[in-house]
């Protein structure tokens, strides 16, 4: 009979479903309609096999992190499960490098003292120390880079950022936390669109999806709307170019929103132009990432032009 | 036959909920309901929702409603926004070439929850 593990300890499962295994244990698992379609109930596996039809109806990168519903997965061996807030775990890490990309925001290597597994686009926090921490995306690709790749933006005031920006460099050993996040490349669908609109050190996630995509051999369009609001904004750009250029359904448009806009770069504000140049989203995977207030209506009005909720993928940071 | 295997099962779900949830987004008589709500979650519950209003799968009790609205109850839920939420259901049925007497079943299942989400 198979075993559920949660905690550190054993249930039996029996026949039942693991919501109502560990209910039935004393265990509080929040769950609503209990017939696998609210998500309520969503845990992780962190070892053995799910079902697959316990991923139903979860988005892909969901799935891909071993998420099922609690309410209609029935293990047929044994599985250790987890909360989905259940602590990301914490791990050290050397900086190996820092850089200025450019006059606000810091690029920082790192070097896990451990195996340390994520998706490009995913987050970590950065701990200042044990009760400080922020989130900062990985615009690494594991397949790619061995050091993780950040990029840290100077926050008036801003209690971890400008510890960073004050203190950190090369050598030093820091605190950082799992990753997490569903703001990731999926491998399957290689024909499919790709939009991604972003501003700020939001293209940080964006840079790892995106070189990570290709590195799947993915066919579809993948188009990047950058935004800021001067081209003093701007980073990675001359990267961005090269990739464009080795790789022709690539393509980069910085949005310049306020002032003047050189030649190769768009005027007006990243959400508009990047709707304006593509108005039916039907089909399309979109990531939004930066300003909450861009990302917030982002969502909604690239979903109004046609993309699924389930293919619309959202870091408000 | 069950009016969920009639009207297509979870492939009618899964092709009804981003045109329900579109249109109740757009609709200025409900969509302030909205502001702020995490739109990946709620597209989940728009589908629970969409699937207990076909006649599939669904363990939503009388009492999971009230709780579940409560909080809009209090911020002037009524009437009008239900009626406004089955037009939506409506629509988005006949958009999909549902034939009417299907559409019509559906709506009572609906229809039949009002109480409940109004707190009455």
């Amino acid at each position: 009979m198979p075993e559920v593990i949660y905690g550190g300890q054993s249930y039996e499962c029996g026949e039942q479903s693991v919501l109502d295994c560990l209910t039935a244990q004393g265990v509080h698992v929040p769950s609503s309609c209990r017939s696998g379609l609210c998500q309520t109930c969503m845990m992780r596996a962190v070892s053995g096999t799910v079902p697959e039809n316990a991923k139903a109806g979860l988005k892909d990168t969901l799935a891909a992190q071993n998420y099922f519903l609690s309410c209609i997965c029935h293990p047929l061996e044994d599985i250790e499960v987890a909360l989905p807030d259940a602590a990301m775990g914490k791990f050290q890490a050397q900086v190996t490098a820092v850089e200025n990309l450019n006059s606000d925001i810091l690029g920082i290597k790192l070097k896990p003292a451990q195996p340390f597994e994520y998706k490009a686009g995913q987050f970590i926090n950065f701990f200042k120390d044990q009760t400080n921490a922020r989130c900062y995306s990985l615009a690494s690709v594991p397949a790619l880079e061995e050091d993780l790749f950040i990029n840290v933006r100077k926050v008036p005031n801003g209690l971890v950022s400008r510890w960073i920006f004050d203190n950190l460099k090369a050598g030093d050993i820091v605190t950082i936390s799992g990753a997490a996040g569903d703001c990731f490349y999926v491998p399957g669908k290689p024909e499919q669109n790709i939009l991604l609109i972003g501003t700020g050190s939001g293209l940080a996630p964006l840079y790892g999806i995106i070189r990570d995509a290709l590195r799947n051999g993915h066919k579809g369009k993948i188009s990047l709307y950058h935004g800021s609001y001067n081209i003093e904004g701007f980073y990675l750009v001359k990267e961005l170019h090269k990739l464009a250029q080795a790789h022709s359904n690539f393509t980069y448009a910085p949005c310049v929103s306020e002032g003047e806009a050189p030649e190769g770069y768009a005027r007006g504000m990243v959400l508009d132009v990047a709707l304006n140049d593509n108005s039916d989203l039907s089909g399309w995977r979109v990531f939004l990432c930066g300003n909450p207030e861009m990302v917030k209506s982002a969502q909604q009005k690239t979903f109004f032009a046609g993309a699924s909720m389930r293919d619309i993928f959202a870091d408000p940071f | 036959m069950s009016l969920y295997t009639d009207i297509g099962g979870e492939a009618a779900v899964n092709a009804a909920v981003d045109i329900f949830y579109r249109k109740v987004l757009k609709d200025d008589r409900i969509k302030h309901f909205f502001d702020g709500v995490d739109m990946s979650k709620q597209s989940a519950k728009q589908k629970a929702f969409l699937s207990m209003a076909f006649g599939g799968p669904h363990n939503y009790t009388g009492e999971d409603m009230r709780k579940g609205h409560a909080h809009l109850v209090a911020k002037g839920l009524n009437d009008s926004h239900f009626d406004a939420v089955m037009d939506n259901l409506g629509a988005t049925l006949t958009e999909l070439n549902v034939p009417g007497h299907l559409i019509a079943q559906a709506a009572a299942i609906a229809e039949s929850t009002r109480k409940d989400v109004l707190g009455k």
